[in-house]
């Protein structure tokens, strides 16, 4: 057996059924090795960032690790935003490079680049497999690092006469042990009988959810301890699918540009506790100010999270799941929350009914994204890309119990799609949404190739200002002297890039009409593009 | 503040780039570092010095233990160690001089480690505080060349980091 077949053997060994590629000289043996095996599918990407973001969806939807293998030099440069993405949102990932031959390493020869070395500020751990014998070890941690923990993406890459080198045999290891690795599980019951004390004295207490929650699986269990003690619960970018809209605990998202209810609860909240969530400087803006004013609770995975944007009183390490169930065995107090809930309920009402301006001829994306919302499957998976059209999803785009994906650390432009595409191949069956802007589509829309090629249906609504709003939106306030550069002239007819695919296209400019619109676009059998109509002085605060 | 973090990694190609790109991200200066085998051939130590504040080694010392090939880390403080270095001074050296040269050697326990007709080069192993008042001492002789090792550190008493 070859490298290369000793590879895809253990990638099979890993269950993965999946794999989202771009092949080039250095690693044409392993994908030699993978036409023997049609069981693993295989997506062609148009440019390799996108085989990330689709290993991302596919992950984040299906809870196993995504995986994808690109080429040497450029292949392994292309794909070094999707790695950083995947590592900004911790999510698991084995990223596979082929390599120049192994005693050429180092002397700068054809489509040479070290790429361990290049993502090693990213990436949760990395490989330069030397002997082939190493591979079935090397992928079994890999798959073992990229899962556990805080998860991440790693990186293997594979020499090409490594990948062509005979092993003497394939065993696969069933068990890893790797002793600077440990990750903690199990909470501290000393700290987490504090945390529950803390509870019971806790006259106005938040929950702050993040990805983390999503990460471990802990949805049932968030909501669980949250009905249980009757604390309200507010989320960042990554957690927001957590709960739905209409859920009376749930406050919204946080951050600079999340909900003012959100926001409003954070500054009020007596005790403050944080679940999978890090508090960084997009969801809290004043992290030394929020701390004077209260104890906080922080409950991470990721021992490296806690103090590092704020002081936690009481630090609990593990698995955000494991701790969560860990607190309800101990039957937590039910907060006396009463006037607390019916303060923040009022705000959250106001806010949810809030008026969204009118303009003739235009559609606005807060009303859009409402009524659309009203309108999807109850476990639908919405991506959406950056700029206004992701912070409009966020703060109004209503929730039920599908899933919000979308680049949160990195704010990675053009992942939208892509991502609904990996998530697509792990759900087919589900309804698969993408919102995004005109600049952001133009970023990823090549891979529409794939979304045909595969005849996925995925409804994409594009709100088209014509700008880099979010940009132009910067650009239009102090300190600045007004727009420049953001003028998306030059952009193609948006309806015969998605016919020139086989794809069909609605438009939206009025919103007396729009919910025919919306009806006709979530009825289409198969892909479809909206393009809604919106005024480039649109502002994310109107 | 000084502060001297052991760590304890496996000895493989590409750990010490990792370690160190943890502290450049954060943009801050590496004082010594000192890289060497351990009794086990597979673990070496990283002695690593930086001058900064608590919560900012406290962070480091986080984000080293992430690392996979990073076994153990401490942080040690200035009373709980042995830190040595050793330099090697190429100082210029007549007849004339030499006897004076030798006298600070003796005084400072180092040794010389080669001799010519113009110079000579001395060893000492000590703590960084007494290096630098031996080449302090040296100084007016004029020293041509320097090299420090870099401090390497054990817990006192029976702990093993
Ligand atoms: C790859 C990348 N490049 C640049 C940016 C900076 N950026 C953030 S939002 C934005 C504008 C996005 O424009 P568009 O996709 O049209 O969405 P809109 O804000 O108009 O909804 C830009 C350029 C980014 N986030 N990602």
């Amino acid at each position: 057996m070859t490298g290369a077949q000793a590879l895809i053997q253990s990638l099979l060994c890993e269950q993965v059924d999946h794999i989202f590629g771009y092949a080039g000289a250095t690693i044409c043996p392993a994908v030699d090795a993978l036409k023997e095996h049609p069981e693993i599918g295989y997506t062609l990407v148009r440019t390799e960032q996108n085989a990330g973001h689709m290993a991302s969806g596919y992950a984040r939807i299906s809870g196993k690790v995504g995986v994808c293998m690109v080429t040497s030099g450029p292949g392994a440069t292309n794909l070094i935003t999707g790695i950083a993405t995947a590592f900004m949102d911790s999510i698991p990932m084995v990223a596979i490079t082929g390599q120049v031959p192994s005693h050429l390493l180092g002397r700068d020869i054809f489509q040479e680049v070290d790429i361990t070395g290049a993502v090693a500020p990213f990436s949760k751990h990395s490989y330069l497999v030397k002997d082939a014998n190493d591979i079935p070890r090397v992928v079994k941690e890999s798959f073992h690092i990229a899962a556990t923990g805080r998860p991440g993406p790693v990186l293997i890459d594979v020499p090409i006469d490594v990948q062509n080198q005979e092993l003497k045999r394939f065993e696969y290891p069933e068990t890893v042990n790797i002793r600077g690795y440990k990750p903690s599980v199990k909470g501290n019951e000393l700290q987490i009988k504090r945390v529950i004390e803390a509870i019971s004295n806790a006259k106005q207490p938040l929950i702050c959810a993040g990805g983390g929650v999503w990460l471990a699986g802990a949805q049932a269990e968030l909501l669980e301890l949250a009905e249980r003690c009757a604390i309200p619960v507010v989320k960042t970018m990554m957690g927001i699918s957590l709960m739905p809209t209409d859920h009376p605990l749930n406050m919204g998202m946080i951050g600079a540009h999340g909900n003012a209810c959100a926001n409003k609860a954070l500054v009020k909240s007596d005790l403050l506790i944080m679940v999978g969530a890090r508090a960084a400087d997009r969801a809290i803006i004043n992290p030394a100010e929020i701390q004077r004013r209260m104890p906080m609770i922080h409950i991470d995975v990721d021992p490296a999270e806690i103090g590092k944007n704020m002081q936690a009183q009481i630090p609990l390490v593990g698995n955000v799941k494991v701790i969560l169930r860990q607190m309800l065995d101990k039957d937590p107090p039910v907060a006396d929350s009463a006037e607390w809930l019916d303060f923040l309920g009022d705000y959250r009402r106001a806010e949810l009914n809030r008026q969204f301006p009118r303009r003739e001829g235009y559609v606005f994306p807060g009303t859009v994204l409402r009524r659309l919302g009203r309108k999807l499957d109850e476990d639908a998976i919405v991506s959406v890309d950056v700029g206004q059209n992701q912070i409009f999803t966020c703060k109004y785009l209503p929730q039920k119990h599908g899933r919000l994906l979308t680049s949160g650390g990195l704010g990675t432009m053009g992942y939208a799609l892509p991502a609904a595409i990996g998530a697509k191949v792990a759900a087919p069956d589900k309804q698969n949404i993408v919102v995004c802007g005109d600049g952001s589509f133009q970023m990823d829309m090549n891979e529409l190739a794939a979304v045909r090629h595969a005849g996925m249906d995925i409804k994409i609504v594009l709100f088209r200002n014509r700008v880099l709003g979010l940009v132009n939106q910067i650009q239009r306030a102090a300190p600045y002297h007004g727009p420049f550069g953001v003028d998306l002239d030059g952009s193609p007819d948006f309806a015969a890039i998605a016919a020139a695919y086989g794809i069909p296209s609605l438009t939206a400019d009025d919103e007396d009409s729009l919910d025919g619109v919306l009806d006709q676009f979530l009825a289409h059998e198969g892909s479809c593009l909206l393009i809604c109509e919106v005024h480039p002085d649109v502002n994310t605060t109107d | 503040m000084k502060q001297t973090i052991s760590v304890l990694v496996e000895n493989r190609a590409g750990v010490l780039n990792r370690i160190t790109n943890l502290f450049s991200r954060r943009a801050f200066n590496i004082e010594s570092l000192a890289v060497g085998t351990t009794d086990d051939p597979t673990i070496s130590r990283i002695t690593i010095i930086v001058d900064s504040g608590n919560s900012v080694v406290e962070q480091v010392e986080k984000q080293l233990n992430k690392l996979v090939d990073v076994i153990k880390v401490r942080t040690l403080d200035e009373n709980s160690l042995i830190g040595r270095e050793l330099v090697l001074i190429k100082v210029n050296a007549t007849p004339k001089t030499r006897q004076d040269i030798m006298t600070i050697c003796e005084l400072m326990g180092a040794r010389v480690a080669d001799i010519s007709p113009t110079s000579l080069t001395l060893e000492l192993s000590d703590t960084p505080d007494r290096i630098e008042v031996f080449e302090d001492m040296l100084r007016p002789f004029s020293i041509k060349a320097l090299a420090r090792t870099g401090v390497i550190a054990l817990q006192k008493g029976s702990g093993n980091i």
